[in-house]
């Protein structure tokens, strides 16, 4: 009997009709007498506390006594969390900052940070779109005004060319909490409070919400919240978020002769039909249908040959067994040094012969070539980040690549990318 | 007479002998053409010609495919101008029967690999052109990108875990199962830790629910822009997951039932990826699962921890979960205000649009994939809807005009795939293939410009619409959008 669980509501049920010093008095009590008391016992000591007596029959006959935790239903499995694990992970900020950490950062100082941590991704005023769309444009004084930004507006006209951070924002609770946990990109969670207040105010400074010498702190946020040029930009619709909602768009099944036009108003050019790739390698070798062959090879399909071995590495798969560059881990080969970059995000900045926001490989290999020290140098550039040699963006540093995978890719790099 | 000819073996050293090996030839010279045999058309051959066959002339015919195949002008008749690049494949049969039955292959006459040579298996090697790929230009950097699942390949209503779409936000790790941890905190009595250990312990359910990113089909929203339904529908997968009901967890750690009425979820990765889900559907059917189609979850669809939110989006089915925090408003985080929200023509976004409209696609045939033949096919597709079960699909191949309703496949599942089927000859006549999905809510799948009229066409979210696929003439399917 004293084994099976307590249904987990009951105790729910009394604990909403506030009967809970009812009950832990009860428990003290009865725990100090004894474990197990006879029937007729509880009886006679209980008929003057009829609602304890109720729980206390429940619990006799469904209850398994536990000596810290009456309500355990599963004894043994999880912990209690300490104060200090509660602290280190729940960061979380609220639209009301509740859980907005006490601090403060000015516009200068955020942009000292900017420029060494997140302007080679998102450029020196955060209007970059290379890496990731821009974070600032798009809004304009009228905005701040209203709390709508107009140019997110169907008849806007001229529109913007991109949505960015400061035209969506309606909390600043999100922008603060968001730097805070996963910002810089290579490094989430490393700025300390004062350093996300500052680089917070140094993108509202970009935005025009705060002037140059605005420091921002959990006292001044919620001024700044009323000042967002998109606060009042967004809306909780609800048929979409409740499981019981009705749709906003509706349509009727009709069967026979339905009136729709069936003109084609879309179809893909014929010069995109190959920017997936050839779509014959896309498709099953049997079936009803095959793939379309979109390139202009006349290989056959480059289908495997029988006994040759299956690629894991052959599309956009990786192992990462192979890669993870452990102590345990035999030395890379210069063949993974390619997903290496890709894993590493280097073929954002780097292609093989063409410059995007860094040099290209062959231009590395061309600078360096005869240069017995290069190998050395840069993998001390690559681990720290560069100083923009090549141009106005520095190199962010990867202080997370093992000494392995840097040599390995830098021996790469230095032979063009092959 | 179909046949299919496996690579190495397709050569002219055999000869051309009748009419189904011309038939090939003429098959090769269409795009889909290799590897396989067309019925000759009627009165392809002439009388003389088929004499000629009949009496074992069998050079002529096949010094007009070798011409053919090298360019010339050289011809039997006027068809057999046309050159042909693909020629060379064109696979043939031999009177006396097909080889690939006559002589026995190796793999018939010879000994195989022993049992465990593949500790873990893998797919037939001949498989290897159904992969997740990345659609170009979508995403700059892969570690915040999107891998599309080959739904033109699957068959029945699971994704095989390997194929399973991915979206991270920063990144994907396989971590280490013994040092996960898994928190409950917020208005909760009694704030716990749960090991792995803990949660692989406590009752579990297996349930299969698809999974459907918010944006799947978003850049279809203003006009044609990519090629297959791998990229227009393919952030969308359907697995058996099993794990514990988020009910269990919540009751464990005594949640507040008069103030608790959102739950924000927390990842573990870089990104720290946090959504929030309303305590209703927390403790309907959520659950946070370990497991995906009977082994654990692969390290990209968050090992060893996600969230299973059935009917949301997929951004809320948080990857390598660490913390449920029980509060009593909405978090607005960084995805619930910058990203996965809908942009309205009025310029209004609209915010926690979670749940996953009634929506279905014919995967078979679809865009980018050219029909064998004429006649015969199987036309199938899958529906799903985030309210409860698919109740009907129906089939349209004149753009919607007409509709006939297709066979359902059980099982017949809340959230969760269910493949239709519908039999269709194709006669040549070029066609406009539709699916229609309505749930058990009654809701009717819409078509596209009825959704743009209400939400525009910049939303990039929940585009729910019903999907055309052309087919041409000649069996090439293509991606279309119809006024």
């Amino acid at each position: 009997m004293c084994t099976s669980a307590r249904p987990a509501n009951l105790e729910d049920r009394l604990w909403n009709r506030k009967i809970r010093v009812q009950h832990d008095r009860f428990f003290l009590k009865w725990h100090a007498t004894r474990q197990c008391l006879s029937f007729r016992t509880l009886l006679h000591r209980l008929r003057s506390q009829p609602f304890a007596a109720a729980f206390l029959i429940t619990t006799f006959l469904f209850a398994n006594i536990h000596a810290t935790n009456a309500a355990e239903k599963f004894p043994g499995v999880g912990r209690t969390a300490i104060p200090a694990e509660i602290k280190a992970w729940d960061i979380d900020v609220r639209p009301d900052f509740k859980g907005l950490p006490a601090g403060s950062g000015s516009v200068q100082k955020g942009q000292k940070i900017w420029e060494s941590k997140c302007a080679s991704c998102h450029g020196t005023f955060g209007e970059s779109n290379e890496v990731f769309t821009p974070i600032t444009g798009g809004t304009t004084g009228l905005d701040a005004v209203s709390g709508r930004v107009a140019s997110l507006r169907g008849d806007a006209n001229p529109g913007y060319p991109q949505r960015t951070t400061l035209m969506k924002l309606s909390e600043m609770s999100a922008l603060w909490d968001y730097i805070n946990r996963a910002m810089p990109w290579d490094a989430p969670k490393s700025l300390a409070a004062d350093e996300v207040y500052a680089v917070t105010a140094y993108i509202l400074n970009l935005g025009d919400i705060v002037p140059a010498d605005f420091v921002l702190s959990d006292r001044n946020i919620a001024e700044v919240q009323a000042k967002l040029p998109n606060r009042n930009g967004t809306k909780l619709f609800l048929p979409l978020w409740d499981i019981n909602g009705r749709g906003d768009v509706v349509n009727f099944a009709c069967m026979k002769n339905c009136k729709v036009d069936v003109n084609i108003t879309s179809s893909l050019p014929d010069f995109a039909k190959n920017a997936h790739g050839n779509l014959a390698d896309q498709n099953r070798l049997v079936g009803a249908t095959r793939g379309v062959r979109t390139d202009s090879s006349t290989e056959a399909s480059d289908a495997p040959l029988p006994g040759k071995a299956r690629n894991p590495n052959a599309t956009s798969g990786k192992d990462s067994r192979e890669i993870s560059g452990t102590e345990s881990v035999a030395p890379l080969q210069a063949g993974q040094a390619a997903a290496l970059a890709k894993q590493y995000s280097c073929v954002v900045c780097h292609a093989a012969n063409a410059k995007l926001v860094g040099p290209s490989y062959n231009d590395i290999a061309a600078k360096y070539k005869g240069d017995a020290t290069a190998s050395d140098k840069l993998i001390a550039k690559i681990r720290s980040g560069g100083a923009g040699v090549w141009g106005a963006i520095r190199m962010p540093s990867h202080a997370t690549m093992s000494d392995a995978e840097l040599k390995a890719l830098v021996h790469w790099s230095l032979a063009g990318g092959n | 007479m179909r046949i299919d000819v496996p690579l190495e073996e397709r050569s002219l050293a055999n000869e051309v002998t009748d009419a189904d090996g011309i038939a090939a030839r003429n098959a090769a010279l269409s795009p889909m053409g290799l590897g396989r045999l067309r019925r000759a058309p009627e009165g392809f051959l002439n009388a003389s010609q088929i004499a000629d066959v009949q009496a074992g002339r069998r050079g002529l015919l096949r010094h007009a495919l070798l011409s053919a195949a090298g360019l010339t002008s050289l011809s039997l008749n006027s068809s057999f101008a046309r050159p042909s690049l693909d020629a060379k494949a064109v696979p043939t049969v031999d009177p006396r029967g097909d080889p690939n039955i006559l002589e026995m292959p190796e793999h018939t006459k010879s000994l195989g690999q022993p049992v465990a040579a593949r500790g873990y298996g893998m797919p037939s090697i001949w498989e290897n052109n159904l992969q997740r790929r990345e659609s170009p230009g979508l995403t700059r950097v892969g570690a915040a990108g999107v891998s599309f699942c080959p739904l033109q390949g699957l068959f029945g209503i699971i994704t095989p875990s390997g194929l399973h779409f991915e979206r991270h936000h920063h990144g994907w790790w396989d971590i280490d199962p013994r040092k996960h941890r898994f928190m409950i905190n917020g208005l909760v009595k009694n704030p716990k830790v749960y090991t792995m250990d803990d949660l692989m312990r406590l009752p579990s359910v297996s349930r299969i629910h698809f999974i459907e990113c918010g944006a799947n089909t978003g850049m279809e929203w203003g006009n044609v822009a990519v090629p297959t339904v791998q990229y227009t529908h393919g952030m969308l997968s359907c697995c058996e997951f099993t794990g514990v009901l988020l009910s269990t967890l919540l009751d464990d750690c005594g949640y507040d039932k008069m103030n608790g009425k959102y739950l924000l979820a927390e990842g573990a990765d870089g990104s720290g990826m946090t959504r929030t889900i309303s305590i209703d559907r927390a403790l309907d059917d959520c659950f946070v699962a370990y497991a995906m189609n009977g082994e654990m979850l692969r390290p990209e669809n968050g090992y060893p921890l996600r969230l299973v939110v059935p009917g949301v989006q997929g951004v809320s089915w948080v990857k390598w979960l660490r913390r449920i925090e029980v509060g009593d408003m909405p978090y607005a985080t960084k995805d619930e205000t910058l990203h996965y929200v809908d942009l309205m023509p009025d310029g209004i976004q609209r915010q926690y649009t979670s749940i996953q409209e009634c929506k279905s696609v014919i995967t078979s045939p679809s865009a980018g994939q050219m029909l064998l033949d004429r006649g015969y096919y199987n036309i199938t597709g899958l529906a799903w809807s985030g309210r409860g079960k698919v109740k009907r699909v129906d089939v349209s191949t004149d753009g919607g005009k007409n509709w006939r309703t297709a066979k359902l496949e059980t099982p017949i599942l809340s959230k969760c795939f269910t493949r239709f089927s519908i039999s269709w000859n194709f006669d040549g006549k070029p066609s406009l293939l539709q699916s229609r999905a309505i749930d058990a809510t009654g809701y009717v799948q819409p078509r596209l410009n009825q959704l743009r009229e209400v939400r525009g066409s910049r939303s990039i979210y929940h585009n729910n619409a019903i999907q055309t696929w052309r087919i041409a003439s000649d069996g090439e399917v293509s991606n279309v959008h119809l006024g």
